[in-house]
């Protein structure tokens, strides 16, 4: 090797914006390597990308289905945050995704409630069963790990798959819609309102055609909600953005969670009870997971049937991991990537927005390494060995 | 369903665990953890498959599987052994670059019929009864590979001086270090021994033991359920291949409890609502966690356990050396 | 005459550090040659550039008189020259033939141990390092352990052998019998450098001794006979040193502390303590000497709750024995844990969040379910002030720390919580002269504060000039309880190595 490098371990911290900048950089350089690997199948980079911009955020109407894909994400990634701050890896999100989905898909499939009922009575039911639902499901592997310290990674990515076979009996056993492998769909009581729901009366006041509502509508831009089908699930996104920063910056379980991530051997000399905070902790992640499959059952598809995640779970590991586990950044990031879904669906080949998604996940944890070392390039004569 | 066939089709689909599993041990001996058997695997089957449809030549395709799944590796290595990055999230990020590198590159693959691996009956074993149709006839070439990979990897680990080597790097690096073995570029060696044998694993399904490309349902988790095993074997091979031939078994034997319209007498309610069939598809998943509980209780009676050093980048020179 | 070692205006520089600065250092064949200093003055790395582990900055080094450079340890083997590291670099899970071959060309592939044992048998004849050699390294003692190391550089063909700290973890006796070989292999024509911070160790066995301050050579080579420890002592340190630490008289009080009948198995599960009973009175410092891994460890942990056992402890009457952590600190037991780093720190939180790890669950740090952060700054501000805790501020990872300002983070910590009973085990090992003495200071002043205190340490020095009494712990069972007054260094030493003290009223609390 003509080119020698050596890595340097930085004494003084980075300034604030280097790690962001670095992060910026890690997912650029991911698109460009993509690309080129489009181009060698014989794709088309640049059509392909301003497609995927134009799809993900080129007017409000296609941004508004970018945060609906970004719904689930923020509350997935939030379950991955929350478990990776203990360096718990749970890597069932999107397991306890379905179990949170079944669970709430229960209260009307039973049906537990009854289709009149109030939105609001099934909304709120559905949504604490789904959690439930999550949270029994995170339990199971928290449980093995804390008493038989059976390692997590392996038991929450099998309890993915038998997740997802639990949900295919169902639908196709028991509440299957006239031989089709979903349910049917769901009353109208148990769809959460979207923004589209509130054209109609929007138009009704159009039609009063009186200038002082109608001018006063179209300047504020209501004209354009009609079609669009954001959904409340997105405010359950946020809520839990902020109460999930609060349990981990501000209480005092969010300080024994660090403490047990940074160094378990110092928390149980502090007197915390790892193996409590263990199975607490990954109940709650599911909890976060079953939220979101409950969002997307009754925000967007509005019944139960296979495949209502195109591997949300998965990409919340790298939503939590690019946003540094610092809740309020899975926003930004989940928007991100929500485009990517949005846009990668009509993309061929298929796996180009699983790829997109690896590669920035490489390039985030390599670019690490800039942070702790400073890398320089120098020149030799004889060929020596990087270390 | 007799017990023959059970233990042949076993046998076949215990060699794609065998060759994972086996793998990563060499790669996890050397302190390295890869948590991205599976997309190394899923790589290897798309490469295998589709260099053997290219070339019309098998053995390139296998050749091919091999070198994808450890090229693929080797970016796992870069980034743990030289910059020292989290083994369980590279682990991750590689199983989804492999998966999206397989998926895109796997494009349009479905339904080609490539040359596929050769069968083989061993001459004398093959003719004894039982023992031969079930161990030792009409399997491909590979599941043979399979039957002397296992001796060989015991052997080298634990009676030659690079497997000494092997283990000292996974348990204590620094004194391999102080001695002179290098022990960066063995753990590099080790973590692309491990891709090469999930790419091998991944070439043994699409062109041996079940024929085709079915983008990420070609291994549907198999890479996994091997890391899976490699705890239940505590990171010893004749283990190993005992849990992947065992596994490979129940497998095939569980799924063809669907078959019969009466078991052992009674009316097989399985073969009245195939429905059912969705709890015998998770059985191997949840075989996989049972096999970890019963692995930790093993380690635990006996002075078993993980590389002390798995997972634990080693960085030279740090102070207080 | 040539000399085994040269070395010439060494420099050695780390990010931040100038580890050597232009070191001068010669070793003569067939002598013992002391390097002393304190820690962090530079002489590992001293000797590490000469075991071929770092590459020096500049300088020039030469063996047997030709020059040389390194760059490996494969390389200065070669050249003759092996190390045995104060921690063993011995492969616990694999035998002791095993580790003695490790890295060797030889054998070439097949491994055919058996042939080996019989030579390194006959390696152990010619030097009298007996130890078996199919025997697992985890199975060994401390002691057995390092004739392994000592070995496994002979096997190489040593003729130079660098022990880095070799008695730090040996009893007295065993410190002899090493003695012994050294000077076998010094009359078989080897030369030793022999690395230590112990003053009295150097006199004896050294024939010349060099002495290194924050990098740079105090005193080179000079002859060992004549010199006195407080002559070598202003050497390392650079200025008079006096013992100063001194413990005034003070009647204990009641029995604070009740350990009875107290078994035990380690982390491997090997029965560690058998049948340990000790009281501490409050105002009392109880040493515990020992040979490392004689079951200190395993004594802090069951008292604190950290490890499960069978018997009886009371702290002030109440039962703390076998129940979690929590039970002990809520009883007033602090803990200053042997581990630093990697038990009484969390290396990636802040100094602030270091300190509140035993009061956040109480007023004024914890406030219902939250914490009251800029409570919890100013309560680290205000340690760090006490405690003359060096760090820019409250915000830094305790892994930038010192060895001695993590250790005033973590006495800090468990003295504001004003503790009963305080558990210290190794308070100051690793630490300079300067903090030993802050940190022995603080120990006497909750002694006066009427604290009962177990202390665990290693070094006999240290025990004599803090403890009111001294018990002997060997094989997981306490030899005696002496008073400190009433004995001394041989008597302690003659029960550390599993001697028995007939038990004499005045001195027994049983």
């Amino acid at each position: 090797m003509p080119f020698r490098l050596t890595f340097t371990k930085r004494i003084e911290d980075v300034p604030r914006w280097y790690p962001f900048v670095i992060s910026l950089g890690a997912i650029v350089i991911s698109f460009v390597i993509s690309g080129i690997l489009l181009k060698l199948v014989g794709g088309e980079p640049l059509v392909v990308g301003k497609y995927f911009y134009t799809a993900a955020f080129g007017n409000w109407a296609v941004f508004s289905d970018t945060l609906v894909k970004a719904t689930p994400l923020i509350l997935v990634g939030l379950a991955c945050t929350v478990a990776f701050k203990m360096k718990l890896w749970n890597i069932g999100a999107e397991g306890q995704f379905y179990a949170g989905a079944f669970a709430a898909s229960l209260v009307v499939l039973i049906p537990i409630v009854p289709p009149d009922a109030p939105r609001f009575v099934t909304i709120t039911l559905m949504a604490v069963m789904g959690m439930i639902g999550g949270a029994i499901y995170g339990f199971i592997p928290g449980y093995l790990r804390a008493k038989f310290e059976i390692n997590e990674i392996i038991t929450t990515l099998m309890l993915n798959y038998v997740a997802i076979f639990w949900n295919n009996f169902w639908i196709f056993n028991k509440w299957s819609d006239a031989g089709f492998q979903m349910t049917p769909t769901f009353p109208k009581s148990a769809w959460l309102p979207r923004l589209t729901d509130y054209a109609r009366p929007y138009k009704t006041f159009m039609e009063t055609g009186n200038p002082a509502i109608t001018g006063f509508l179209k300047n504020i831009g209501l004209e354009r909600i009609s079609g669009m089908t954001l959904h409340l699930g997105v405010v359950f996104g946020l809520v839990m953005v902020v109460v999930v920063w609060w349990i981990l910056e501000r209480s005092r379980w969010g300080y024994e969670i660090k403490l047990i991530g940074d160094n378990p051997h110092a928390a149980h000399y502090a007197g915390l009870n790892i193996v409590r905070n263990i199975v607490l902790v990954m109940i709650v992640s599911g909890a976060l997971a079953g939220l979101a499959g409950m969002s997307e059952i009754t925000g967007v598809v509005h019944r139960l049937q296979e495949r209502i995640s195109p591997g949300y779970g998965f990409t919340g590991i790298i939503i939590a991991w690019l946003a540094k586990l610092n809740p309020f950044a899975v926003i930004p990031v989940a928007i991100l990537f929500g485009g990517l879904i949005l846009a990668g669906r009509e993309i061929q080949p298929s796996g180009l927005a699983m790829l997109l998604q690896g590669f920035i996940l490489f390039m985030i944890i390599s670019s690490d390494v800039l942070l702790r070392y400073k890398l320089e390039f120098t020149r030799t004569r004889t060929s020596g060995e990087t270390v | 369903m007799n017990l023959v066939t059970i233990l042949h089709a076993g046998m076949a689909t215990g060699t794609v665990l065998l060759f994972a599993t086996i793998g990563e041990i060499l790669t996890e001996r050397s302190g390295i953890l890869n948590l991205g058997v599976e997309g190394m695997m899923l790589l290897g089957a798309m490469a295998g498959f589709s260099a053997s449809l290219a070339t019309g030549n098998v053995w390139l395709g296998v050749l091919a599987a091999v070198l994808a799944g450890g090229a693929l590796s080797l970016a796992h290595g870069l980034v743990t052994i030289h910059f020292q990055a989290d083994q369980v999230v590279s682990g991750l990020a590689l199983t989804f670059l492999g998966t999206g590198l397989a998926l895109v590159f796997g494009e349009g693959l479905t339904g080609q019929n490539p040359p596929l691996l050769p069968d083989l009956t061993i001459p004398l074993l093959g003719q004894i009864p039982f023992i031969g149709p079930s161990f030792f006839a009409d399997f491909n070439v590979l599941v043979y590979v399979g039957y002397l990979l296992i001796p060989a990897t015991w052997y080298y680990i634990y009676k030659t001086r690079p497997g000494m080597h092997l283990r000292a790097i996974g348990e204590k690096p620094e004194a391999a270090d102080t001695v002179g073995v290098n022990v960066y570029r063995l753990r590099y060696l080790y973590v692309f021994a491990g891709g090469c044998l999930a790419g091998l694993a991944g070439a043994t399904i699409t062109l041996g033991v079940s024929p085709g490309w079915y983008s990420a349902q070609t291994t549907s988790g198999q890479g996994w359920i091997a890391i899976g095993l490699v705890i239940f074997a505590q990171w010893d091979p004749v283990r190993a291949a005992v849990g992947s031939y065992l596994f490979g078994a129940l497998r095939r034997g569980i799924l063809d409890l669907q078959g019969p319209a009466t078991l052992l007498g009674f009316v097989n309610p399985l073969y009245i609502n195939s429905n059912w069939g969705f709890f015998l598809k998770m059985t191997p998943y949840l075989l996989t966690i049972i096999a970890l509980i019963l692995g930790a209780r093993a380690a635990k009676k006996k002075r078993l356990g993980a590389p002390a050093a798995l997972g634990v980048p080693y960085i030279r020179g740090e102070r207080g050396l | 005459m040539t000399h085994a070692v040269e070395m010439h205006d060494i420099v050695v520089r780390f990010p931040g550090v100038l580890a050597n600065d232009h070191v001068n250092f010669t070793l003569q064949k067939g002598e013992i040659h002391a390097l002393l200093g304190e820690n962090g003055a530079g002489k590992s790395t001293l000797m590490n550039v000469l075991a071929g582990l770092y590459k020096q900055t500049g300088g020039i080094l030469r063996v047997h008189g030709k020059p040389v450079s390194f760059n490996s340890p494969k390389d200065a083997i070669a050249a003759g020259i092996g190390m045995v590291h104060q921690h063993f670099m011995l492969v616990p899970t694999q035998t002791v033939t095993e580790n003695i071959l490790l890295g060797l060309d030889d054998p070439k592939f097949f491994l055919n141990l058996s042939k080996y044992d019989q030579k390194i048998l006959e390696l152990q004849e010619q030097f009298g390092l007996r130890v078996p050699p199919t025997a697992k390294i985890w199975q060994l003692s401390v002691g057995e352990q390092q004739r392994v190391e000592i070995l496994k550089t002979l096997y190489r063909g040593a003729n130079i052998l660098i022990m880095d700290e070799p008695t730090a973890v040996l009893a007295p006796q065993e410190i002899d019998d090493l003695m012994n070989t050294l000077r076998a292999m010094t009359e078989q024509g080897k030369s030793v450098i022999f690395i230590s911070h112990k003053l009295h160790e150097v006199t004896q066995i050294a024939d010349r001794v060099t002495v290194l301050r924050k990098g740079k050579v105090t005193a080179e080579g000079i002859d060992a006979a004549g010199l006195t420890p407080a002559k070598l002592a202003q050497l390392m340190v650079g200025r008079e040193v006096v013992f100063s630490v001194k413990k005034s008289r003070r009647e204990p009080g009641d029995v604070v502390l009740k350990v009875e009948n107290v078994s035990a198995h380690n982390k491997k599960g090997v029965p560690a303590l058998r049948g340990i009973s000790l009281s501490v009175r409050s105002g009392e410092i109880l040493g515990i000497a020992g040979v490392a891994g004689n079951g200190q460890s395993e004594l802090a942990e069951v008292i604190t709750g950290l490890r499960p056992c069978t018997g009886k402890i009371t702290v002030n009457g109440v039962d703390i024995a076998n129940r979690p952590p929590i039970i002990a600190i809520n009883n007033g037991v602090a803990h200053i844990p042997e581990d630093r780093g990697k038990v009484g720190s969390a290396p990636n939180m802040s100094i602030t969040e270091n300190t509140i790890m035993k009061n956040y669950r109480h007023a004024p740090v914890g406030n219902g379910w939250s914490i009251d952060f800029l409570k919890a700054r100013n309560f680290a501000r205000k340690l760090k002030k006490k405690y003359d805790i060096l760090a820019p501020n409250v915000r830094v990872p305790a892994r930038k720390l010192s060895g001695g300002n993590l250790q005033k983070v973590i006495l800090a910590r468990e003295i504001s919580a004003e503790p009963k009973m305080m558990v210290a085990v190794q308070p100051t090992r690793g630490l300079d002269v300067g903090a030993i003495e802050s940190i022995q200071t603080l120990l006497l002043e909750q002694r006066e504060a009427g604290a009962a205190i177990l202390l665990i340490s290693e070094e006999l020095e240290e025990l004599f000039t803090l403890s009111d009494r001294i018990a002997v712990i060997y094989e997981g069972e306490i030899m005696g309880v002496v008073s400190t007054e009433e004995t001394d260094i041989q008597e302690i030493g003659l029960m550390m190595t599993g001697s028995r003290r007939e038990p004499q009223p005045s001195a027994n609390a049983q």
